[in-house]
């Protein structure tokens, strides 16, 4: 009886899943098809012939050069790697910056831990994308012209021309730097090394200081989860209060951090879309501009979550193997 | 290095308990009292905080609060009739007052779901009107804070039941539906907030019959409510896998039947314990509405361009502005991240 009433159950089961199934496809192909038929009524061409096709704008910067005549999947390309341009130096500096803050908030010292949180409290109760077109009017309206730069650090100029850093150079027909060329005040500006953009720097400056207080949080969490018996174990050993930290709580507060960093890796790589609002030529900036064009909004739509999915995959995968070595033995 | 300690003679000896940490509670001091001299100094002494644009020209270096003196209605409200502000005003606080009474865990009652029915109608229809002899006032004219707080809330609120089946759904024994949801999730999770929004905002209209076309507003709040619900999904799934699974064995041995199960002793301990969690995702929907200024819609941010964009006379001010706008959203973020914590604490507290 009940063995009849547990088999009539499994056919339901899998009839129920392959009407859903059906449901789904039917679904989609309507979609699909009924969006081509609305494309063709009004005269739209689909496909992605385009991508081969002269693109009929340029990229101002990043390092593939691309002009309007160029086929339009360099400008993709180009995009792509001013994306991952923008978005490498920001999580290293988001990571950097965020540990020591993070550290900071549980220091030893009122004012130091108070200094901490309220930069954790202020930047991430903000969007992001005020926080960018903050800095980008800040950069383009309050900084001193290109003529009259200012002096940060040695090597380092900044001005609405952007930021000049000291940048390594090779030498005659070699492929490994010789020495750093600094940038130099000349009377039209500065030159020499290397010139980044008031949006490159927006961007970065932006994302870096927004995912640190992020990062800030996971790290403070990730040490406050190293059992106190391992920092009294460390005391008696007689380690310093860096040792302690570095050789002690560091590498076992890593196993808690390591995957929620991924996932704020993951959300810095998503959050540099934001670019498109502060005019530096991303990926998803070169799509918008490509859509405005020819129109094709189904493709490069299709191409930029393709191309995302591609990142976030990739991280997932390399910040994965980092996490197969921190984690305890066994504990994958 | 974890032994916070507390109370001010905790904190003297932090402060001057060597000459290391004096050295550094010097430095500190020097560097805060610096930085807090010359914000004053900006932000209050030589700030001009009359709505007097030659005021404000005239000042070297101060801010100039003026410009929210004078353009805090469109910055608020957006392109929203100047005489008819009274509506999004009324509207907000509508939606703030059962926000905050929900927020409340003893008003956890099933009488909340019609109230929330009745304030949502009502923030309807005070912003779009053409009832109770209100002139009608088209979604292209909505704007600024209503836009931000609605989009937010609603979008939260369509999600959540999705995000429900989804979390469910990835969970089930059936291969299909498990799927189905987990691509579904990981999709979404994999692609930026502005993909999504691009595509409702291109896309969307190709679906329509002709001659019946959505409005941009309804379908980026489609787009969100599809972005949001992928992360509902696993906070609610995390809820799930954290009610021990003897929970389930005891009520089906008691003659449970399989929905009576999840609907009153899973799914109830589930959500009790993401709540915090999921009070953290109002935080990041709030702030991701700031988006749909990318598409178009003019909301808080968006509002901001609006009210100062078009403006030659104060458009040199826009910092001000930006710093406004920004400390109306951290109002609202920070409040929901304390309220976050102290909801932690007492749920904590009271199953404990």
């Amino acid at each position: 009886m009940s063995g009849q009433a547990s088999r009539r159950g499994a056919w339901l089961a899998w009839l129920v899943q392959a009407l859903l199934v059906l449901a789904v496809v039917a679904g989609a192909a309507w979609v699909v098809n009924h969006a081509l038929e609305v494309l063709r009524a009004r005269g739209v061409r689909s496909g992605f012939d385009f991508l081969t096709e002269p693109a009929g704008f340029s990229i101002s910067e990043g390092w593939l050069d691309f002009d309007a005549s160029q086929p339009s999947w360099r400008a993709f390309l180009a995009g792509l790697i001013n994306t991952v341009r923008a978005a490498v130096p920001a999580a290293i500096f988001a990571v950097v910056l965020g540990t020591l803050i993070g550290i900071g908030r549980l220091a030893p010292h009122v004012l130091l831990r108070g200094i901490c949180t309220a930069y954790v409290e202020l930047l991430r109760n903000v969007p992001l994308l005020v926080q960018l077109l903050m800095l980008a009017f800040a950069m383009a309206n309050l900084l001193p012209d290109p003529t009259e730069p200012v002096h940060l650090l040695p090597g380092v100029w900044l001005s609405k021309g952007g930021l000049s850093v000291p940048w390594p150079v090779t030498g005659e027909g070699g492929w490994w730097p010789t020495h750093f060329e600094w940038p130099e005040r000349g009377d039209f500006g500065v030159s020499g090394g290397a010139a980044l953009s008031p949006e490159y720097v927006t961007i970065v400056a932006g994302l870096s200081l927004y995912s640190a207080a992020f990062v800030a949080e996971i790290v403070r969490a990730g040490i406050l989860s190293v059992s106190q018996g391992q920092v009294l174990a460390g005391q008696a050993l007689g380690l310093s209060s860096v040792q302690q930290l570095r050789i002690v709580i560091l590498p076992q507060a890593l196993r808690v951090i390591v995957p929620s960093l991924t996932n704020q890796l993951l959300s810095l790589t998503k959050n540099s879309s934001l670019a498109v609002a502060v005019g530096y030529p991303e990926l998803v900036s070169v799509a918008n501009t490509t859509i405005g064009s020819n129109g094709r909004a189904f493709e490069c739509i299709a191409i930029i979550m393709a191309v995302y999915l591609l990142l976030s995959l990739v991280i997932s995968f390399g910040m994965n193997r980092y996490n197969a070595r921190v984690a305890l033995r066994g504990w994958r | 290095m974890r032994r916070v300690a507390q109370g001010p003679i905790a904190w003297r000896s932090e402060l001057w308990g060597s000459p290391l940490r004096a050295l550094a509670t010097v430095l500190l001091l020097g560097l805060l009292a610096w930085a807090g001299f010359h914000a004053f100094e900006w932000g209050v002494v030589h700030a001009v905080f009359r709505p007097d644009a030659d005021a404000c020209r005239a000042v070297q270096h101060g801010a100039c609060w003026g410009v929210v003196a004078e353009k805090w209605r469109p910055m608020l409200f957006g392109r929203f009739p100047y005489e008819e502000q009274w509506r999004p005003a009324l509207a907000v606080v509508v939606l703030s007052a059962v926000t905050v009474l929900s927020a409340w865990p003893r008003s956890w009652r099933w009488w909340l779901v019609p109230l929330w029915l009745v304030a949502l109608l009502l923030f309807v229809g005070l912003m779009h009107g053409g009832v109770a002899g209100m002139s009608t006032v088209p979604t292209s004219r909505w704007g600024g804070l209503p836009l931000t707080i609605g989009l937010a809330v609603v979008g939260l609120a369509l999600a959540f039941p999705l995000a429900l089946l989804l979390a469910m759904g990835r969970r089930s024994e059936w291969p299909v539906v498990r799927t189905l949801s987990a691509s579904y999730i990981e999709l979404v999770r994999g692609v930026p907030l502005i993909s999504v929004l691009f595509m409702a905002s291109f896309l969307l209209p190709l679906l329509w019959p002709a001659g019946w076309q959505p409005d941009v507003l309804v379908r980026v709040l489609m787009g969100l409510t599809l972005f949001v619900a992928a992360y509902l999904a696993e906070i609610i799934r995390g809820g799930l896998q954290a009610v021990p699974r003897g929970q389930t064995e005891v009520a089906m041995a008691l003659g449970f039947g399989r929905w009576p199960v999840q609907r009153d002793i899973v799914l109830p301990q589930a959500l009790r314990l993401v709540v915090p969690a999921l009070t953290n995702s109002v935080v990041g929907t709030l702030k991701d509405t700031s988006l749909v200024t990318v598409v178009g819609l003019f909301e808080l941010t968006g509002a901001l361009g609006l009210a100062l964009g078009g403006d030659p006379v104060w458009r040199p001010f826009y910092l001000e502005g930006y710093l406004f706008v920004a400390a109306v959203y951290w109002l609202l973020c920070f409040g929901l991240s304390r309220y976050s914590v102290w909801l932690e604490r007492r749920l904590g507290a009271s199953s404990a």
